[in-house]
C-alpha cells in the first residue's frame, strides 16, 4: 500500500529516457504500472527511480512493416486484441491480450510490458513465443534484437538488462496455409485471469500435412516455454486429431513443472496437455 | 398504517447518488489538521517467543513522533471480548505471539510512508515455534495453542439446545435405533466448510481525535458497532459515554468483520491521547487478511438417517470449528448460531455437537450469515445426497419434512427454539413455479444426452436473525464489555422540525444496507409525511440514541420498529394539535399528503403549520407540552426467521474440472418488504458471497500458520463476469413479533446459496460417480475428484 520512497521522471524522449535510466542503476521503466505498482505497493520492489515512458511519442502504434507487425511499447492489450493487423497474423496474440486481467488491466496495461515482467502464468509471452516474435530493445550504446526464444529467462526475469527499453516487439506477418491460436484455464476458472495453464501454437500446413510448428506453454513451470517435443511431433503429421493428440502428449517434456495454489504437478501436467491439444486443433481450423 | 404506505413500493436509494459520484464520505477521507499515521509491526511467524523488541533505528528516523510496544500499553489490559471464553488479545504482544499478523509494536509518524518505513525498521528478534494449524491435531490437545490453558477445546456446543447430557444421549439413542431397520438408509460424510476472509471493498480504517483541555474524544471509525466502540474506548480511558462521540460515515462493506472492537482502534485512540493530536491507521489488503477477523472454518461429519421412501428419521453433526488464536467480540458464539438452525424448517430429530478449537492462525469470528451457512450447509449437502441414495426427487424430500404451515404461530424447532412464522412448502412451491423445475430438469438432461454435464441443484433454509428478546442477555449475550446494558433493543429518535421537515437519529451501522432510504420510507409512512422531507442521521453516537448498530440482519426488524413506534408517539401528538387548530375531533385526523386532514371534508392543514404551532406553547391546547419528537425503544419478543429455496443449474468441463453457473434462482421470505430494490440487491451480494464460497474463496493456511492467500491475487473473490442475472422472488410470510412484520434479509442469500451450487455441481457429476466435493469448486478440485471417482 505505502511504497518506500522514489523518484520518478516523464521524459518526453527515449534518449532522456535512456538517459535517466543510465544514471540512476536502480531505475525502473513503468509502462502501464499494472504490475509495477502492485510490486512496489507490497515492498517487493522498490526502486530508487521511476522512469515513466507514456509520454514518449511514437511508442503507441501497431504498425504494418511488410513482412511483420511493430507492436509499440505503449500499445495496451486492449488494441492488441482489437487489432485486425494482430488478428489476421497472430491470433494468438490477439486472443491471449483479450484475456489478460479485467477491462481496466487491459486498457492500461501494455503489450511490451507483459513481456518485460515475464510472469510465470501471463499469457501474451506464450503467444510471442508461438508466433517467433522478436523484441526491439534499445539502450544508449544502440539497439539490439532479442528473439522471444531468449527472451523469457525465469521467474520475472528477461533478458533485459538494466539501462534498456523494450520498445517495440515485431511478430512476422503469415500467408495462407499459417495460422494460431491460444487455449488457457484461468485462475477463477474460464478464461479469466493468469493461466493455471495456457498453450499458444502456430502450424504452418502444405500439401496435407504439418509443415512447421511453434508450441508454447505458460503457468506451468517457472517462466513461458516452448515445448519442443509437441511441435517436433507435429511436423510432419497430417494434422489428424489422434496425431495432434499423441503431440499433445508432449507438452510438459523437458520442463520442471511447479505446483501452486491453483493446481497439483499432475493437474498442471495434464492441463497443458489439454490445452495443447486444443490450441494446436484451433490453430489448424485457422490454417485452413 | 396509514392510506398512503409508501413501504413496499420501489423507491430509489437515497445514498446512491454520493456513492456513484465519488462525494461518499469515509473514514480515511477525513482530513483533521495535524493528523498522525500509525503502521503495525506484525510477527511474521503463527507462533514464536519474542526475544527483544528494538525500536532505536525507527524512533531515530525523521518524522516518527512515537514508537510503543507492549509495556507503553499493558496498563489497559487485554482487547475487550463480549464472550469471553477462550484467550483474549493482547493491545500490542511482546511475548509469545500467537498468529501471523500479530500486533507487536505502533510506529506514529507524520505520514503514513514514513510510519510504514519505520515500522520495517523496528528490529523484532522472534524464536519460531511449531504451530497448531490443523483442527484434528488441535482437538488431540498434543500441542497446546496457549501454553496456560489446559485444553485447546474452548467450548462445545451441543443440541438440542438446553438439553443436558441424559437427554442429548437420549436423542442420539432414538436415531441409532432407527438405523438398523431394513427400510432405512444412513448417509454420512465429513465435510469442510473453508475459512473465509470479508474483504468489505473499504478496508478498516479509524482516526482519533483526543481533543486536549476538551478532554473529550471524536473518534471516527469504519465500523459496523459505533456505539460499542464508543463505550469500549470510554472504559480504557475512564471517561463517561457522554465524552466519547463514534462516527462511522460512510461503510464500504462490513460483512461481520467490522462487528468488533478492534485493538488498532484502541491503540490510535490511546496514540492520539498520548500524542495530543489526531492519529490515523487504514488497513492494507494484506493487513485485512491477517489481522481482521476471518469467517466459517469448519470440519464436520453429517450423518442422516431416513426411510427409503424419504421419511428422515434424524439428523446428526458431529465436528469442530475453527476459533483462531484469541476470543474476540463473539467468536466462540458463533457456532451457537449454527445451534438455532441446526434443524432447518424440518421436524426430524437432531443430535448436533460442535467442538471449538483455538488455533495459531487469526481470530474468526462474525461473517454474513455467521454459524448459520456452515449448519445449513451441512444440512442441506447431507440432505441432497440422502435424496440421491434413495432415488427420490430432493425437492420432494424436503416438503416431505417440513414442519408444516399449520404448526405456526407457535412451532419450536427439534432443537428447541420458538419460531415465529413459515411457510415453507409455499415457498417450495413458488421456487419450484418458478424454475420450472420439472422443465429445467428435461434440460438437463437434454444436455447430458449430448454428452455435457449439466447438473441442477435445489436448498431451502430457514435462517434466525433480528435477535431479541432482550433477557438474552442472562444467557451472557450482554455487551457490558461495550458498557451496552442490552445488544437486543432498537431505538430511535424521530423530530418534527419547526419547517415541519423532519430528522429520524438512528444507533445503526450501516455498512451498504441502504438505511438512508429505508428508515426514511419508515418515517415517511409512520408520519404520513413526504419521504423528501426526512433526514436520516445514523452511525454517530452524539446524534442518535444508543442502540448497538448493524449485524446479524437485524436493522430492519429491531431498529426499523423502534422507527416506526417513535412515529406514532409523534403522529398522535402531531393529530391532537391538529384536531385543536382545525377545530375537529382527533379520532376524524388522517395523515396524507404532507399534512393533516379531518376526514370527509376538505379540512386540512400542513406539517409546516403543525409543526410551527408546536414550537408556540401558546397555540398549543391547554395543558400540552410544547416540541414535537419521540424516542422509542423497541424490544423485539423473539429472533426473526427467514427463509427460502434457492436452485441453480450448472454445467462442468469435465476435460478441466471448471464449473459455470449458467442459471440460479432465489426464492426468498422475509416477510413483509419495506424496499423491493434494496432487498433484492441484499439477496443478490448475499448470495455472490455464497457462491464466492462454493465456487472461489479460500483462506488457506499451510501447517506454519502462513495465509497462502493473502492478497487478493491469490483470495479469489466472486466479480460480476462469473455470475449470471440472478432470478429473484419472493413470498411473503410476516413476522407477528414486529410492528413491521419484517423479517431480516441481509445474510439470506448467503446462508442459502453455497450448499445449492454445491449440490447442483455433484448432480453434474453424478454419472461420474462423484459424490461430494468439499468447497471451494476450483476446477482443480473438481478435475480430481473426477479423477478420484473414476479410479
Ligand atoms: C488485476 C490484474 C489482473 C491481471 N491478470 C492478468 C492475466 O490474466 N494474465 C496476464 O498475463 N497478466 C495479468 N496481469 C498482469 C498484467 O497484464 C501485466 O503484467 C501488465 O499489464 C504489464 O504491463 P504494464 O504496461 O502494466 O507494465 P508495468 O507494470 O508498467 O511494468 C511491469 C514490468 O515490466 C517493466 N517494463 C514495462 N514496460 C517495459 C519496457 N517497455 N521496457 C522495459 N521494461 C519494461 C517494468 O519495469 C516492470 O518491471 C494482471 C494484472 C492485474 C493488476
Amino acid at each position: 500500500m505505502y511504497p518506500r520512497q522514489f523518484d520518478y521522471v516523464a521524459p518526453s524522449s527515449l534518449d532522456e529516457a535512456l538517459a535517466a535510466l543510465d544514471a540512476n542503476p536502480g531505475a525502473k521503466v513503468l509502462a502501464g504500472g499494472m504490475s509495477l505498482l502492485p510490486m512496489m505497493k507490497m515492498r517487493l520492489l522498490s526502486p530508487e527511480m521511476v522512469v515513466d515512458i507514456g509520454r514518449i511519442g511514437g511508442l503507441g502504434d501497431i504498425t504494418d512493416n511488410g513482412d511483420s507487425i511493430s507492436i509499440g511499447a505503449l500499445v495496451t492489450h486492449a488494441e492488441v486484441a482489437a487489432s485486425g493487423l494482430v488478428q489476421d497474423h497472430g491470433a494468438a496474440l490477439a486472443t491471449a491480450a483479450s484475456w489478460t486481467g479485467d477491462r481496466q488491466v487491459r486498457n492500461r496495461g501494455t503489450c511490451c510490458g507483459s513481456m518485460a515482467h515475464a510472469d510465470v502464468a501471463a499469457d501474451q509471452p506464450v503467444a510471442a513465443l508461438a508466433l517467433g516474435a522478436t523484441m526491439v530493445v534499445a539502450s544508449s550504446g544502440g539497439t539490439r534484437e532479442i528473439a522471444a526464444a531468449d527472451f523469457f529467462v525465469d521467474t520475472l526475469m528477461s533478458a533485459l538488462e538494466p539501462g534498456e527499453i523494450l520498445t517495440e516487439m515485431r511478430i512476422p506477418k503469415v500467408g495462407a496455409g499459417t495460422g494460431s491460436a491460444y487455449d488457457k484455464l484461468g485462475r477463477r476458472g474460464g478464461h479469466t485471469d493468469y493461466a493455471v495453464a495456457g498453450v499458444a501454437a502456430s502450424v504452418t500446413c502444405s500439401n496435407g500435412s504439418v509443415s512447421a510448428a511453434t508450441v508454447a506453454v505458460t503457468g506451468v513451470g517457472s517462466r513461458p516455454v516452448l515445448a519442443a517435443g509437441v511441435a517436433d511431433a507435429l511436423v510432419g503429421s497430417d494434422g489428424s486429431d489422434a496425431a495432434v493428440e499423441a503431440a499433445a502428449a508432449h507438452a510438459t517434456d523437458g520442463i520442471d513443472v511447479l505446483e501452486d495454489l491453483y493446481g497439483s504437478v499432475g493437474y498442471k501436467t495434464h492441463l497443458a496437455q489439454l490445452f495443447a491439444a486444443r490450441a494446436v486443433k484451433a490453430a489448424l481450423a485457422a490454417a485452413g | 398504517m396509514s392510506s398512503t404506505s409508501v413501504l413496499g413500493g420501489v423507491v430509489r436509494r437515497r445514498e446512491d447518488p454520493a456513492l456513484i459520484q465519488g462525494g461518499g464520505r469515509y473514514t480515511d477521507d477525513v482530513k483533521l489538521a495535524g493528523t498522525a499515521h500509525a503502521a503495525f509491526v506484525r510477527s511474521p511467524f503463527a507462533h514464536a517467543n519474542v526475544l527483544s523488541v528494538d525500536t532505536s533505528a525507527a524512533e531515530a528516523m525523521d518524522g516518527v513522533l512515537a514508537v510503543y510496544t507492549a509495556a507503553d500499553v499493558e496498563h489497559l489490559g487485554p482487547l475487550v471480548a463480549q464472550v469471553p471464553v477462550g484467550a483474549l488479545r493482547p493491545l500490542l504482544n511482546n511475548g509469545t505471539v500467537k498468529h501471523v499478523g500479530e500486533a507487536v509494536a505502533m510506529v506514529v509518524a507524520v505520514d503514513p510512508y514514513v510510519a510504514r518505513d519505520a515500522a520495517d525498521a523496528v528490529d523484532v528478534d522472534y524464536d519460531a515455534l511449531p504451530a497448531v494449524v490443523d483442527l484434528k491435531h488441535s482437538l488431540s490437545d498434543e500441542m497446546l495453542v496457549h501454553g496456560d490453558m489446559e485444553s485447546n477445546t474452548l467450548i462445545s456446543w451441543t443440541g438440542p439446545f438446553g438439553a443436558d447430557a441424559d437427554a442429548l444421549a437420549a436423542v442420539k439413542a432414538g436415531i441409532d435405533e432407527q438405523k438398523s431397520r431394513d427400510d432405512v438408509v444412513v448417509v454420512s460424510q465429513e465435510m469442510i466448510n473453508q475459512r473465509l476472509i470479508p474483504v468489505p471493498i473499504e478496508p478498516r480504517s479509524v482516526l482519533a481525535d483526543y481533543q486536549i483541555g476538551y478532554g473529550r474524544f471524536d473518534v471516527y471509525s469504519s465500523t459496523q458497532i459505533p456505539s460499542a466502540l464508543a463505550g469500549a474506548i470510554g472504559k480504557y480511558f475512564g471517561m463517561a459515554l457522554n465524552q466519547v462521540t463514534v462516527k462511522a460515515m460512510e461503510v464500504g462493506g462490513g460483512f461481520g468483520c467490522k462487528l468488533n472492537v478492534y485493538n488498532d482502534e484502541v491503540l490510535v485512540a490511546f496514540a492520539s491521547k498520548q500524542l495530543g493530536c489526531p492519529v490515523k491507521w487504514t488497513e492494507t489488503r494484506r493487513e485485512a487478511a491477517n489481522s481482521t477477523i476471518q469467517g466459517r472454518g469448519w470440519i464436520a461429519t453429517a450423518t442422516m438417517t431416513g426411510t427409503t421412501d424419504g421419511e428422515i428419521l434424524g439428523f446428526e453433526l458431529d465436528g469442530i470449528a475453527d476459533m483462531g488464536a484469541y476470543s474476540q467480540n463473539f467468536t466462540v458464539a458463533i457456532p451457537f448460531l449454527g445451534v438455532f438452525v441446526g434443524s432447518g424448517q424440518y421436524s426430524f430429530p437432531t443430535h448436533w455437537k460442535m467442538d471449538c478449537v483455538t488455533t495459531h492462525t487469526m481470530t474468526t469470528d462474525a461473517y454474513r450469515g455467521a454459524g448459520r451457512p456452515e449448519a445449513a450447509y451441512y444440512l442441506e449437502r447431507i440432505l441432497d445426497m440422502y435424496s440421491r441414495k434413495i432415488g427420490m426427487d430432493p425437492a420432494e424430500v424436503r416438503r416431505k419434512n417440513y414442519i408444516p404451515a399449520s404448526e405456526f404461530p407457535g412451532a419450536v424447532s427439534p432443537m428447541g427454539f420458538p419460531m415465529d412464522t413459515g411457510d415453507y412448502e409455499a415457498n417450495l412451491d413458488a421456487a419450484l413455479e418458478s424454475a420450472g423445475w420439472s422443465g429445467l430438469l428435461a434440460e438437463r438432461d437434454a444436455a447430458r444426452a449430448e454428452g455435457r454435464h449439466v447438473g441442477v441443484g435445489i436448498a431451502t433454509y430457514v435462517e434466525v436473525c433480528g435477535f431479541g428478546p432482550s433477557g438474552l442477555v442472562d444467557l451472557g449475550f450482554s455487551w457490558a464489555e461495550y458498557q451496552m446494558p442490552s445488544a437486543f433493543n432498537g431505538s430511535s429518535l424521530v423530530r418534527v422540525h419547526p419547517d415541519g421537515s423532519a430528522t429520524v437519529s438512528i444507533g445503526t451501522g450501516p455498512s451498504g444496507q441502504g438505511h438512508q432510504t429505508t428508515w426514511a420510507q419508515i418515517v415517511g409512512d409512520g408520519l404520513g409525511m413526504d419521504v423528501d422531507r426526512i433526514r436520516v442521521i445514523h452511525g454517530d453516537t452524539e446524534e442518535a440514541p444508543p442502540s448497538i448498530g448493524t449485524f446479524g440482519s437485524r436493522s430492519a426488524a429491531v431498529d426499523g420498529s423502534a422507527c416506526y413506534e417513535a412515529t406514532q408517539k409523534v403522529q398522535a401528538k402531531a393529530a391532537r394539535i391538529a384536531a385543536h387548530l382545525l377545530e375537529a375531533s382527533e379520532d376524524d385526523i388522517e395523515f396524507a399528503d404532507g399534512g393533516a386532514h379531518v376526514a370527509g371534508t376538505d379540512s386540512s392543514v400542513g406539517w409546516d403549520e403543525i409543526a410551527k404551532a408546536a414550537y408556540q406553547p401558546h397555540v398549543l391546547p391547554e395543558g400540552m407540552e410544547g416540541g414535537l419528537e419521540a424516542h422509542a425503544i423497541f424490544s423485539p419478543g423473539n429472533a426473526t426467521w427467514p427463509f427460502g429455496t434457492h436452485i441453480a443449474m450448472v454445467e462442468v468441463d469435465a476435460a478441466t474440472g471448471d464449473v459455470r453457473l449458467l442459471r440460479y434462482i432465489g426464492m426468498d421470505d422475509c416477510g413483509n418488504v419495506i424496499s423491493p430494490m434494496i432487498v433484492d440487491g441484499q439477496i443478490h451480494g448475499g448470495i455472490a458471497q455464497g457462491v464466492g464460497q462454493a465456487m472461489f474463496e479460500d483462506a488457506v493456511y499451510d501447517m506454519d500458520g502462513n495465509l497462502l492467500s493473502a492478497s487478493l491475487v491469490d483470495y479469489i473473490l466472486p466479480t460480476a463476469v462469473d455470475l449470471p442475472s440472478f432470478e429473484l422472488g419472493r413470498t411473503v410470510t410476516p413476522t407477528d413479533i414486529n410492528p413491521l412484520g419484517v423479517k431480516g434479509i441481509g445474510e439470506a442469500g448467503t446462508i442459502g446459496a453455497a450448499q445449492t451450487v454445491v449440490n447442483a455441481v455433484v448432480d453434474a457429476l453424478e454419472s461420474l460417480g462423484v459424490t461430494h466435493i468439499d468447497m471451494p469448486l476450483r476446477p482443480q478440485r473438481v478435475w480430481q475428484a473426477i479423477q478420484d471417482a473414476q479410479a
